[in-house]
């Protein structure tokens, strides 16, 4: 499509600095006189803190200040939150344990905050923290996840007497009970969901800086949502108040979840910048990054499915155990719960649904949501099942899966959602087709002579974005609405700033809102700047997550265009004498219906501004419009990716041969920039079945703390993967858009595992399935097949 | 502290550094020259790589020192003002890049690619050579088709002025 309007492929605007070394990356920005932060992390996993002697380390040279835990007591500074309240099966409240910013007494986690050393330089600052001498009484640690609540198991916080945070549930037991009571098979499956680490390229980043003169603070942060972090600073932690707080995220280098949380580090930064009356900066290393970012995933599952004697689905139980370390992040306890369980039904017409999530402390670092958060927990969960119990049913897993496809919408599971548009079996067909899973046996034979196992795995996902309407999630426990802003300004010039409480760390937003906007008033795209990641210059807005930006950011703009449009109208009916209900606009021109008198938008913007052709009292001047967009439901991206592999039982050496992808969207504003996501996503997915796992060992040590331990997906590890779509627009919002941001992260772990158990011949293998482990199951499964 | 001298960019900056103090920090905090990124620490994720008397190395465990001398290029030193080196323009072109904080090590490394390998590279070559740039948002799918494309754009400049 030519032009640079809705569903065209418009290279990015944001690109010319990106690749010209012009980003403008939180570590890019220095303030006049800042000081230096390093923190002194715990080296146990679970230790009393007996003593903290920091006068050794005060005197070393470059030395400004060192603060501990009692710093913050003594200020009352408020401790770290959890903003979604979780209700246990018995109605109780969710326990959650203090999470002061500093360690107060003890520490539980490897990496937990310790000290905080702030000097002339991070060399100087580093060098003093090696001088503190902290007296540690170290305690056993809470390290494996399915013993964690043992009887005798340490206790990690008081408030949790047991480790456990909450034991929470969804669904109808008793229906699910019947639905297995009528079972003529039952498929039950294990499953591990591994923990991740996000590991966007950018490590985080905080400088805090105070003006006195004003009594004001700036926070520049490696944030996906600025004013959120400005809320919870302001209004739990109690730094500042939020009017004198100003929270700057500039280009931020990938979030994938782990960049919505507000963290000890730019809490520190901005409170120590008054104690010491010089901005301070901190800049984490990439070791840092892996011992106290919020991991994500953690699982251990139990889950059951109960099936007709016609090979259609009648229950479903899942039973989890989820892992949310030491301290409840900022949205950690929503994860395995409501972003979780309403998504096992899948695609799939499942009468009955009844999930348990019980969640637990242990001495790991904190987890959180990371790309699709609970949504991939749940695509694995559905996913293996279908693909398990096809094979012991003897079905083809495509034509077990369009049996039970959902067909007819709008759709109530039975766990809250209601899917509102799809058409699942369209992806599914449309994607055999592309990937010519005709030709797969006759692959498989060739792979075969050739020594290698070949499988073929499925992936029909379903995952809920644009999380709302704030009513809703309300009454579910989450402290915030998911709403978003807009405020378009259109320029006397007629050149449009679009301000958006959406932000782009990766989305290219300052692309595809732009096109929106010069679509919609017909002006040029070179028209049109997105103003986004200031608290002082965009009022309020809740941020990038959840593939929420186009469905529920751009809504929000198109809200305010609305309002841009009208106005505009009023104002060209004085300029061109005619009344307003005469006035038509298109490609950027407003004529009076039937007649040859027109004018463009950019005039109409001038007249706007000037008001001679109207007074006060008819129409006040200017052109600015606000909104907010709250949506009236979730929307539901779907789609079917396959998997194909080819493994070397020689090796374990799992080689993805080929993928194909068939997401449905709803409607597409840049082709490109979707597809982007869909291979970044992907990869992300593949990196988590086949490469990526963080791992403790028994005394809570990471193992996994660089990238020499931990695997991130190289070029080479991946394939070039074939992406398609499919289109049901989603009636939900004015653009039709569903999300697309964490589909491939969503969709691949199934699909890969499906494809490896497929080659391997039995389902006796978990992910990460690297070489070692894959090559003990292939070397387990030949020697079965020649006994 | 030592002194330090080097060609930037074609420019000759000097500065007086301490021993440790690396290349990338040379770059980002004495000449600030920010387009150079720290991704990690252990010289695995290149989002550092610039070019040392044309080759490319990882600044981020390199001393300053050690370059006494040298010729570097960062990514700031590749575009004649708006007009990009083929590369770069590559990149955009085909949508290399997203939160483009690994993007200027990325293209540091493909350009040495391509002046040790030549200007036709398989996908099967660059995904391989790719080896020491991680990049966590676009699965590679576009900056493996960006690299082939830079590359031929390159040879494509070079038949054109010979």
């Amino acid at each position: 499509m030519a032009g640079t309007g809705i569903g065209a492929r418009v290279t990015r605007k944001e690109d010319f600095r990106f690749i010209t070394g012009k980003g403008n990356y939180t570590d890019d920005i220095n303030r006049p006189g800042q000081a230096h932060a390093y923190f002194l992390r715990s080296p146990h996993a679970h230790a009393k803190i007996r003593k903290i002697d920091t006068v050794k380390a005060a005197a070393m040279p470059g030395v400004v200040a060192i603060f501990t835990g009692a710093d913050i007591e003594a200020d009352k500074v408020g401790g770290l939150i959890c903003g979604w309240m979780i209700h246990s099966k018995d109605g109780s409240p969710m326990k959650a344990g203090a999470h002061p910013a500093l360690a107060v007494g003890k520490v539980r986690y490897v990496g937990d905050h310790v000290a905080v050393v702030i000097a002339e330089s991070l060399a100087e600052a580093r060098d003093a923290a090696e001088a503190i001498v902290v007296d540690y009484e170290p305690l056993k640690p809470v390290v494996d996840l399915a013993s964690a609540t043992k009887k005798g198991s340490p206790v990690i916080h008081d408030a949790a007497p047991d480790n456990q945070v909450y034991d929470w549930h969804l669904g109808d037991e008793a229906a699910v009970k019947a639905a297995f009571k009528k079972a003529k098979h039952i498929t039950k499956i294990d499953l591990v969901n591994n923990r991740l680490v996000p590991n966007a390229m950018e490590p985080r980043a905080a400088i805090g800086d105070y003006n006195p003169g004003e009594e004001a603070f700036t926070l520049y942060t490696t944030s996906q949502n600025p004013h959120v972090a400005r809320l919870v600073l302001s209004a739990f932690i109690g730094i500042a108040p939020e009017h004198k707080l100003r929270v700057i995220a500039p280009d931020v280098g990938g979030g994938f979840g782990s960049k919505i949380f507000i963290y000890a580090e730019e809490t520190i930064c901005v409170w120590a910048a008054k104690k010491v009356g010089r901005p301070v900066k901190w800049v984490a290393d990439r070791t840092e990054e892996f011992l106290a970012i919020a991991h994500g995933r953690d699982h251990l599952t139990h889950a059951e499915m109960a099936i007709d004697e016609n090979g259609r689905i009648l229950g479903l139980h899942v039973k989890t155990r989820a892992n949310l370390g030491a301290y409840l992040s900022t949205f950690a306890s929503s994860v395995p719960t409501y972003l979780y369980v309403p998504l096992l039904s899948g695609q799939y017409n499942i009468p009955a649904i009844y999930g348990e999530v019980e969640a637990v402390y242990t001495n790991t670092a904190p987890v959180d949501a990371y790309r699709g958060a609970g949504r991939p927990e749940a695509t694995f969960v559905i996913e293996r099942l279908m693909e398990v119990a096809a094979r012991e049913l003897g079905m083809d897993p495509a034509a077990f899966r369009k049996k039970n496809f959902i067909k007819s919408f709008p759709h109530q599971t039975p766990v809250i959602m209601c899917y509102d548009t799809g058409d699942y079996n369209a992806s599914l067909v449309k994607a055999m087709e592309i990937h010519d899973v005709k030709g797969f046996a006759r692959r498989k034979r060739e792979s075969a002579k050739a020594g290698k196992l070949r499988g073929l795995g499925y992936s029909a996902y379903i995952e809920a974005c644009g999380i709302a309407p704030s009513a809703a999630v309300g009454s579910l426990g989450a402290g915030v609405g998911l709403w978003e802003s807009a405020e378009v300004r259109v320029n006397p010039v007629g050149t449009v700033e679009v301000l958006t409480g959406s932000h782009s760390h990766g989305q290219g937003h300052e692309t595809t809102f732009a096109q929106l906007v010069a679509g919609r008033l017909g002006i040029p795209i070179e028209n049109v700047a997105i103003v986004h990641g200031d608290t002082d210059k965009v009022q309020m807005g809740m941020g990038t997550y959840g593939s929420r930006s186009g469905a529920v950011g751009m809504s929000a703009i198109v809200k305010a265009l609305d309002k841009i449009e009208a106005k505009a109208k009023k104002v060209a009916s004085f300029v061109l004498e005619a009344s307003e209900a005469d006035i038509d606009f298109k490609d950027g021109k407003f004529s009076v219906k039937g007649t040859d008198k027109s004018i463009d938008f950019a005039s109409v913007a001038l007249q706007a501004y000037v008001a001679h052709k109207f007074t006060g009292e008819q129409l006040e001047p200017g052109l600015k419009e606000g909104a907010f967009y709250d949506p009236t439901n979730f929307t539901f991206p779907s789609g079917v990716h396959i998997a194909e592999v080819e493994i070397d039982p020689e090796t374990g050496v799992t080689t993805i041969a080929k993928w194909t992808a068939v997401d449905d969207f709803g409607v597409i504003i840049n082709p490109m920039i979707v597809e982007g996501q869909v291979h970044g996503g992907i990869a992300q997915g593949i990196g988590q079945a086949l490469l990526e796992g963080a791992v403790y060992d028994a005394n809570g040590q990471l193992l996994t703390a660089s990238y020499m331990d931990y695997a991130m997906p190289r070029a080479d590890d991946l394939p070039s993967f074939r992406v398609d779509h499919t289109t049901t627009p989603c009636p939900s919002n004015p653009l039709g858009i569903k999300g697309c941001g964490e589909a491939g992260a969503i969709a691949a772990p199934a699909a890969v595992m499906n494809a490896v158990t497929d080659a391997l011949g039995h389902e006796n293998i978990a992910m990460p399935a690297t070489p070692q482990a894959v090559w003990h199951a292939a070397q387990a499964g030949l020697a079965r097949a020649a006994e | 502290m030592p002194k330090v001298s080097m060609t930037v960019n074609g420019k000759r900056v000097s500065a007086d550094v301490e021993g440790r103090t690396l290349l990338v920090q040379f770059l980002r905090e004495h000449q600030r020259l920010t387009g150079t990124h720290v991704g990690c620490d252990t010289s695995q994720c290149g989002a550092c790589v610039v070019h040392v008397d044309g080759k490319a190395i990882k600044a981020c465990t390199t001393l300053a020192l050690s370059c006494e001398g040298a010729n570097v290029t960062t990514i700031e030193g590749l575009a004649n003002g708006t007009e990009l080196h083929p590369m770069q323009a590559a990149f955009r072109e085909h949508h290399g890049l997203q939160c483009g904080f690994c993007t200027p090590g990325m293209i540091m490394a493909a350009i040495d690619m391509v002046n040790r390998l030549g200007y036709d590279l398989s996908e099967d070559t660059i995904r391989h050579e790719l080896e020491g740039n991680i990049c966590r948002c676009t699965g590679y799918h576009n900056i493996v088709k960006a690299i082939q494309a830079g590359a031929a754009a390159m040879g494509g400049l070079k038949v054109a002025a010979e």
